[in-house]
């Protein structure tokens, strides 16, 4: 009772060692602070400010840029081929979400029900991932050669006629999924692979013990016990793969006839071969918007998640 | 499942457990598996169970050595056979004879040596200035925290959401032509490691970690008299070994396997990295030639793989954050 009764204490102003000792934690942390933050300036912060500006302008890099409004936006959509890229890009991503995004579930669910050989089948999978995604375009562009290529030596063992690959409208598109998916495999089969490894057994038992099949047990019990983690893979590999630009870089150079153009591609082109570095931000800034949908999406999900 | 975003299954993921696999092996001798899954350990029991166990097994490991390693095979035994042997159809499954020579031309004739050394310079010098950089800015924003340290640290990660790809041709611009300064970056190692430290991720990781340190063992140092500086050197640093591992591991292979950056800001031959050297180069390469230095060109980040897979899977776990 003696505490309400007690006057309440005066509300004093730090003593002055306390303020000077909290201006110098502040100078101190900003010290350690100073490197990321150039660094963040520099090469993060700014380049998004100047993304936005360099979409507006016209510059030749030797006289001052020029604000020209739309005008690059009108360039970029007069051009035949910014309807391919965007096209492109979608069958890209949705290619490799049917294959990309839905194989290594299934072969994490697989390799997680497996007794043995658990080790060298996680290494195996992983491999192609440590590979430098250069080498393994170059790799498959040499698996692709219509002549002596792997591919069509290996159709050629079952009586298969051979495909022209990267040379042909039809399979040229195809043709860079599957590098891009061998490359990329192993990441979201592990991932899923550990997600796989928290759900509870005693899930799976009650579910058996209630008449569940197999299938139906990876329906109601796998898949929503992952439901998290699948939204969020389905998310990043969206955004992963709408940026495709090394696979059309190295083995088609965006051809035959535009069928591999993608945006990123484009934008590449606009600026390092016609120099219209305008254009090339224009179809940048398109680029970010759209993935930048997926982005917040994907935000809202690992927050939610997170709580 | 986003293991990033809680700490403790990181840390656990990172740290190594090597008593684990013991008590596994003993359980299994008895009644069966201590945690079931899909597939009831009963049903693998019956004859009917244990077959289309092996029959699966069987072919899961087959079909996985056929799609992974198999191109890999290819690949090494491909850049033994003459261009002729290559040419031939069918192709012979095993080189005829093994001429190592052509590695060496392939060193030789696409001055790999440069390109290797170069890759390591731009690998070695982004892991440095990565480690420096976030380990100080984590530190500052976990330990010491200033002022509008939250929103720094929000700033770092939003970072995280706009994907590289659409920043390429600014981040070129400035590294072309940094503001203010006005240093131009190109040819120079500087495009590669400034960009690389600048890394919201690896922050994030590590002031995660650096929260987890009990505050009272800085704060006994501190009455000690240690300066912010040796409390991160000599107390928080040597805790911090695993993250430190696998941020490490990240950021050098993340360079190494890196292929757009360097294309736009190492344009010189003698600067160019290893997988855009020989991109760039292909071309004019006969086709055993530019085989073989794929294969030199892959055996590090392999090599980094079979020394510390540990490490590297705890930290695509962790990376699942990543966009």
């Amino acid at each position: 009772m003696a505490v309400l009764t007690a006057k309440p204490p005066v509300r004093r102003s730090l003593p002055q060692g306390a303020a000077r000792r909290a201006v110098g934690r502040n100078l101190t942390a900003y010290g350690f602070l100073c490197g990321a933050l150039i660094c963040f300036a520099f090469f993060s912060w700014y380049p998004m400010i100047r993304e936005i500006i360099l979409s507006f302008q016209s510059t030749n890099f030797v006289d001052p840029a020029q604000w020209v409004g739309f005008d690059n936006f009108r360039t970029v959509f007069a051009d035949s081929a910014f309807r391919s890229a965007w096209l492109n890009t979608a069958a890209f991503s949705g290619l490799a979400l049917v294959v990309g995004y839905a194989v290594p579930f299934v072969l994490a669910v697989v390799l997680n029900e497996l007794r043995h050989a658990k080790a060298y089948l996680r290494f195996v999978v992983y491999l192609p991932v440590m590979l430098p995604p250069a080498v393994g375009v170059l790799l498959f562009k040499w698996f692709y050669d219509p002549g002596a290529g792997l591919f069509n030596q290996i159709l050629d063992g079952f009586g298969i006629p051979p495909l022209s690959w990267l040379d042909s409208t039809s399979t040229a598109l195809i043709s860079l999924v599957i590098v891009s998916t061998w490359m990329n495999l192993g990441t979201g089969t592990l991932i899923y692979l550990a997600a796989l490894q928290s759900i509870p057994g005693e899930l799976y038992e009650s579910a058996e013990l209630d008449g569940a099949g197999l299938f139906r047990r990876v329906w109601h019990v796998t898949v929503p016990q992952t439901k998290l983690i699948l939204l969020v893979m389905l998310l990043l590999q969206v955004v992963a793969t709408m940026q495709v630009f090394i696979e059309p870089y190295l083995l088609t150079g965006g051809g035959p006839e535009n069928a591999t153009v993608t945006v990123a591609y484009l934008m590449y082109q606009y600026a390092f071969n016609f120099g219209d570095f305008g254009g090339g931000g224009a179809l940048g800034l398109m680029l970010m918007v759209v993935l930048m949908v997926f982005s917040a999406i994907y935000l809202r999900v690992s927050r939610d998640n997170q709580s | 499942m986003t293991t990033t975003l809680n700490p403790p299954p990181l840390l656990e993921a990172t740290t190594p457990t090597p008593a684990r696999r013991g008590t596994r092996k003993k359980k299994d001798k008895g009644r069966g598996y201590e945690t079931r899954s899909l597939v009831s350990p009963m049903s693998l029991q019956t004859w009917h169970g244990k077959l289309v166990y092996w029959t699966i097994l069987v072919v899961v490991v087959i079909g996985f050595t056929l799609a992974f390693v198999f191109p890999l095979y290819w690949m090494v035994t491909g850049a033994l056979k003459s261009p002729e042997e290559l040419a031939q159809i069918p192709p012979s499954f095993f080189p005829k004879h093994f001429d190592f020579g052509v590695y060496a031309d392939a060193w030789d004739q696409l001055q790999l040596g440069v390109f290797l050394k170069n890759t390591a310079l731009y690998a070695g010098g982004a892991w440095l200035f990565t480690l420096a950089v976030d380990v100080t800015a984590a530190y500052a924003l976990s330990k010491l925290r200033p002022f509008f340290g939250k929103l720094i640290l929000g700033l770092m990660l939003a970072t995280l959401m706009i994907p590289p790809m659409v920043l390429l041709l600014p981040t070129y611009l400035v590294a072309k032509d940094v503001p203010l300064f006005h240093f131009d970056l190109l040819n120079t190692p500087w495009a590669i490691w400034l960009p690389a430290a600048a890394n919201g991720f690896f922050i994030f990781l590590l002031k995660r970690f650096f929260d987890s340190i009990p505050r009272e063992l800085l704060e006994a140092a501190e009455i000690d008299g240690a300066s912010p500086m040796r409390i991160l050197w000599s107390i928080v640093l040597p805790v911090s070994r695993p993250i430190l591992g696998v941020v490490s591991i990240l950021s050098v292979v993340t360079v190494w396997k890196d292929f757009v950056w360097p294309l736009l800001v190492l344009p010189e031959t003698d600067k160019m990295s290893i997988s855009v050297g020989i991109a760039s180069l292909s071309a004019q390469m006969p086709q055993n030639v530019l085989i073989a230095s794929l294969v030199i060109a892959s055996l590090p980040t392999i090599l980094v793989f079979f020394v510390f897979q540990r490490s590297i899977m705890a930290g695509l776990t962790a990376g699942s954050l990543k966009g």
